[in-house]
C-alpha cells in the first residue's frame, strides 16, 4: 500500500487548493502538461553529455515539483541537478528513470485525491 | 488590507505562475506575468509595475540579467525585485543581490512569507516616495532660494573684461561665492568667498555678504569698512562653527596698485606678466564671522602692479580636488601649472584643465571649484563705473550749504565720503555724475589729510618701494595724529537750468606754493601728486587759495559729457 504521505505534502496541497480556488484543478492539469515536456527532454538530455543542460531542466523541475508538494519527486529532481552541476554523468540515466516513474506515482495520487 | 499594487511575476515554470499569480490575487494585488527574462523587462517597461518577483534561472535571458536591466530602466523610481529560486548555496543567494535583487523567496512558495515580504517592500516604497516627493520639494526650494540669491547677488560687474571666474551654477548651496563690482571712483572690488558647511546653511550667509557688499561699494566704502560691516554681520548671524573663508581686492587702475586682504584661504597668488613670477597671497586674517567687531583687525598687503599682472583667487576646491586613487591636486602641481605657463592669457583656462585632467573621468569633482581671475588693465579699457542710482525721481535739495568739521580723532578712525557723497547726490540732477563725484571728493579729501594734514610728501608714490613706504608712514602718522582738522563745505546754488555745487575743502597744514606748481602740472605729465590732471577734467572750474590750504572746485549740472 502506498502511503501519500511518503510522496506529497498534503498539508501544502490542501493549503495550495485553498490559495488557488477554482484554479487548482488547472494548475493540476499544467503541472502535468509542463512535467511531461521536461521529461521528454530530459530523456533526451541523459543520453547526451551535456550536463549544465541536465542540471538546468533538473533544477527546473525540482522547483515545480517542489511547489505542488511533491517532496520525494523535488528530491530526485535535486539529487539529478547536483550531478549536472558536478558534471557526473554515470547514472543520470536511472536517476531520471527513478523521476519518471515517481512522476507517475504522483500524477496518480493527485487524481485520485485531488480532483 | 494594504493598498493594491502591480506586481510581475516572472517564472518559465507554468504551474509556478498559476501558483504565485493565485497567492498574488489572493492579497489584493494584481498581476502581471511573463516566462523569461526578455519578456519580463518588456513587461516591466510597459506595465512599470510596483514589485518584481524573478525566477533566477530562466531561458531566453536569466533573472540575473533581467534584474539589471529593469534597475536601469526603473531610474530613480524603486522597484523592488524579489528573486524566486530553490538555489540554495550562499555564492548563488549573493549573485541574486548582487545583480540588483533585493530579497529572494524559496520554493516552494510560502505564501505567508511572501505576503509579509510583498507588505514589507510595499512600505519601503511608499517611504521612497515620500523621500522622493520631499527631495524634489528641497530641490524646488534651492531654485527658489537660489533666484532670490541670483537677484541680490546679481552679477555686478563680473563681466568685466579684466575679470575671468569659474563657479558652479548651484556653488551658492557649495558655500562659495564670487561677487564683483565697480567702485564710485572707477576702481573695482573683488570677493571671492567659501562659506564652511554644505546645502542651505552654506548658503544663507551669502544673502548678506552680498547685501553688504554691493550696498556699501556702491555707496563708496572702503574695503576695511566693508569687510568690518561683513565680519560682524555674518557673526550676529550666522551659528558657531559657520564662517566664511575669502579674499578681497581693492583694485585701483588709475595708481595701478591693489589692496589685498586674505582671510582663511588656502594661498592665492598674484602673477606678475612681467617675469612670470607668482607672489603667493598667504592669508594673515581669520575667517569672516569669527571675531567680534573689537577684536577684528583686518591685515592688508598693498601691492604696486603692472598691466597684466593678475591675481587668482580659489577656495579650497581646486586644491582638494581627487583622482581616482584618492589622491588630492594640492598645491604643487598649482604652482606646476602657473610656471610651465608661457602665455598668461591662458593661465586661467590651463589650471581648469590641469586639474580636469588630474582628476580624470572617475574622479570626483564636487563641482565646487571656483577660481577668479584679477587682471591689472588700464582704466581706459574697463570705462566709468555705471552705478544705477535706485532712489525716486524728487528734485532734491537745491538752494543749501552744509559745513562738516572733521577732527584729529575722527580723522584717525572715520572716512566722511560715504556720507558726503549721499548728501550731495541727493540732488537729483548730479546722480548720474556720482562717480567722478566721488573720485573728486576722495581727491580732494586725501590731499586735504595727506598732504595737508598730515604733511606727507607725494614724491615718494613715484617707485614701487616709495609706494609701500608711503603707505606705511601714511598709517603711523594718522596713529599718531592728535591735532588738525579737514573743513568739508558743500554749497549747491539753482541755475536757470540745473544748479551749481561747490565744494571746499580746508585743512589745517602748511599749504603748498599752488601757483608754481599748478603752472607746471600744465606741461609736466608727470606730476600727479595731486591728482590734479585728474581733477581738472571733472570739475569746471578748480582753484587752490590761500596758502595753499583751501581748494575749492565747482561742478555744473547737467553735465555735458566729457571725454
Amino acid at each position: 500500500m502506498v502511503d501519500v504521505n511518503d510522496h506529497l505534502n498534503t498539508e501544502a496541497l490542501d493549503e495550495l487548493k485553498e490559495v488557488m480556488e477554482d484554479d487548482f484543478s488547472l494548475l493540476i492539469d499544467t503541472f502535468v502538461t509542463d512535467s511531461e515536456t521536461r521529461l521528454q527532454t530530459l530523456s533526451d538530455l541523459v543520453m547526451g553529455t551535456d550536463a549544465d543542460a541536465i542540471r538546468r531542466e533538473a533544477h527546473s523541475l525540482k522547483g515545480s515539483s517542489s511547489n505542488i508538494g511533491a517532496t520525494k519527486m523535488t528530491d530526485l529532481c535535486k539529487s539529478l541537478e547536483d550531478q549536472g552541476k558536478d558534471g557526473v554523468l554515470d547514472g543520470v540515466q536511472g536517476l531520471k528513470d527513478a523521476i519518471a516513474q515517481e512522476y507517475q506515482l504522483v500524477k496518480g495520487l493527485l487524481e485520485q485525491h485531488y480532483s | 488590507m494594504s493598498k493594491s499594487l502591480k506586481i510581475l511575476i516572472a517564472d518559465d515554470n507554468d504551474s509556478d505562475r498559476l501558483i504565485l499569480t493565485a497567492i498574488v490575487k489572493k492579497e489584493g494585488h494584481e498581476s502581471v506575468t511573463a516566462a523569461n527574462g526578455q519578456e519580463a523587462v518588456d513587461m516591466y517597461k510597459e506595465h512599470k509595475p510596483d514589485i518584481v518577483l524573478l525566477d533566477a534561472l530562466m531561458p531566453v535571458m536569466d533573472g540575473f540579467n533581467a534584474a539589471r536591466l529593469i534597475k536601469e530602466a526603473s531610474g530613480e523610481d524603486l522597484v523592488p525585485i524579489i528573486f524566486l529560486t530553490s538555489l540554495q548555496d550562499a555564492a548563488s543567494l549573493a549573485k541574486c543581490l548582487d545583480s540588483g535583487g533585493d530579497d529572494f523567496l524559496s520554493k516552494p512558495y510560502n505564501r505567508i512569507i511572501l505576503k509579509a515580504k510583498i507588505n514589507a517592500f510595499s512600505r519601503m516604497r511608499t517611504m521612497h516616495s515620500a523621500i522622493q516627493e520631499h527631495n524634489k520639494q528641497l530641490l524646488l526650494e534651492q531654485q527658489v532660494a537660489k533666484t532670490i540669491f541670483d537677484n541680490v547677488a546679481h552679477l555686478g560687474c563680473l563681466d568685466a573684461g579684466n575679470l575671468k571666474y569659474s563657479l558652479s551654477p548651484l556653488a551658492v548651496f557649495n558655500g562659495d561665492t564670487v561677487l564683483a563690482e565697480r567702485k564710485p571712483d572707477g576702481g573695482m572690488y573683488v570677493f571671492l568667498g567659501d562659506f564652511t558647511g554644505h546645502g542651505l546653511p552654506a548658503a544663507v550667509g551669502s544673502l548678506p555678504l552680498a547685501e553688504i557688499f554691493y550696498g556699501m561699494t556702491g555707496k563708496g566704502f572702503n574695503i576695511e569698512e566693508i569687510l568690518r560691516e561683513i565680519n560682524q554681520k555674518l557673526r550676529k548671524i550666522l551659528p558657531t562653527g559657520v564662517f566664511c573663508c575669502g579674499s578681497m581686492i581693492d583694485m585701483d587702475f588709475y595708481e595701478k596698485s591693489a589692496k589685498v586682504w586674505v582671510g582663511g584661504l588656502p594661498n592665492c597668488f598674484l602673477y606678475h606678466s612681467g617675469n612670470k613670477e607668482i607672489t603667493e597671497l598667504i592669508s594673515k586674517n581669520l575667517p569672516l564671522g569669527v571675531l567680534d567687531s573689537k577684536s577684528f583687525k583686518p591685515v592688508f598687503e598693498e601691492y604696486s602692479l603692472d598691466i597684466g599682472d593678475r591675481f587668482f583667487l580659489w577656495s579650497d576646491g581646486i586644491i582638494e580636488s581627487r583622482n581616482v586613487e584618492g589622491e588630492m591636486f594640492g598645491e604643487d602641481r598649482l604652482r606646476d601649472v602657473f610656471y610651465k605657463c608661457q602665455e598668461p592669457e591662458e593661465l586661467f583656462q590651463q589650471t581648469l584643465s590641469a586639474v580636469d585632467e588630474f582628476i580624470g573621468v572617475e574622479g570626483v569633482r564636487d563641482d565646487d571649484i571656483t577660481v577668479l581671475e584679477a587682471k591689472m588693465v588700464e582704466h581706459a579699457e574697463l570705462g566709468e563705473s555705471n552705478l544705477q542710482n535706485m532712489k525716486g525721481t524728487s528734485v532734491g535739495p537745491m538752494d543749501w550749504e552744509l559745513e562738516f568739521v572733521l577732527k584729529a580723532a575722527t580723522l584717525k578712525l572715520y572716512n566722511p565720503l560715504p556720507l558726503v557723497l549721499h548728501i550731495v547726490t541727493e540732488v537729483e540732477g548730479l546722480r548720474s555724475v556720482s562717480g567722478q563725484l566721488y573720485t573728486l571728493l576722495a581727491e580732494l579729501f586725501s590731499n586735504a589729510l595727506e598732504h595737508g594734514v598730515l604733511n606727507l610728501s607725494s614724491e615718494l608714490k613715484k617707485s614701487t618701494a616709495g609706494f609701500a613706504e608711503y603707505y606705511q608712514a601714511r598709517t603711523k602718522a594718522l596713529e599718531q595724529l592728535s591735532e588738525g582738522e579737514v573743513k568739508v563745505t558743500l554749497r549747491h546754488k539753482p541755475l536757470n537750468l540745473g544748479g551749481l555745487l561747490t565744494i571746499r575743502m580746508e585743512d589745517t597744514g602748511n599749504g603748498f606754493d599752488h601757483e608754481s606748481i599748478i603752472n607746471r602740472s600744465r606741461t609736466n605729465k608727470e606730476y600727479s601728486g595731486r591728482g590734479l590732471p585728474l581733477i581738472s577734467k571733472i570739475c569746471d572750474s578748480f582753484a587752490y587759495k590761500g596758502k595753499g590750504n583751501i581748494v575749492e572746485a565747482t561742478i555744473q549740472w547737467p553735465v555735458v559729457k566729457k571725454i
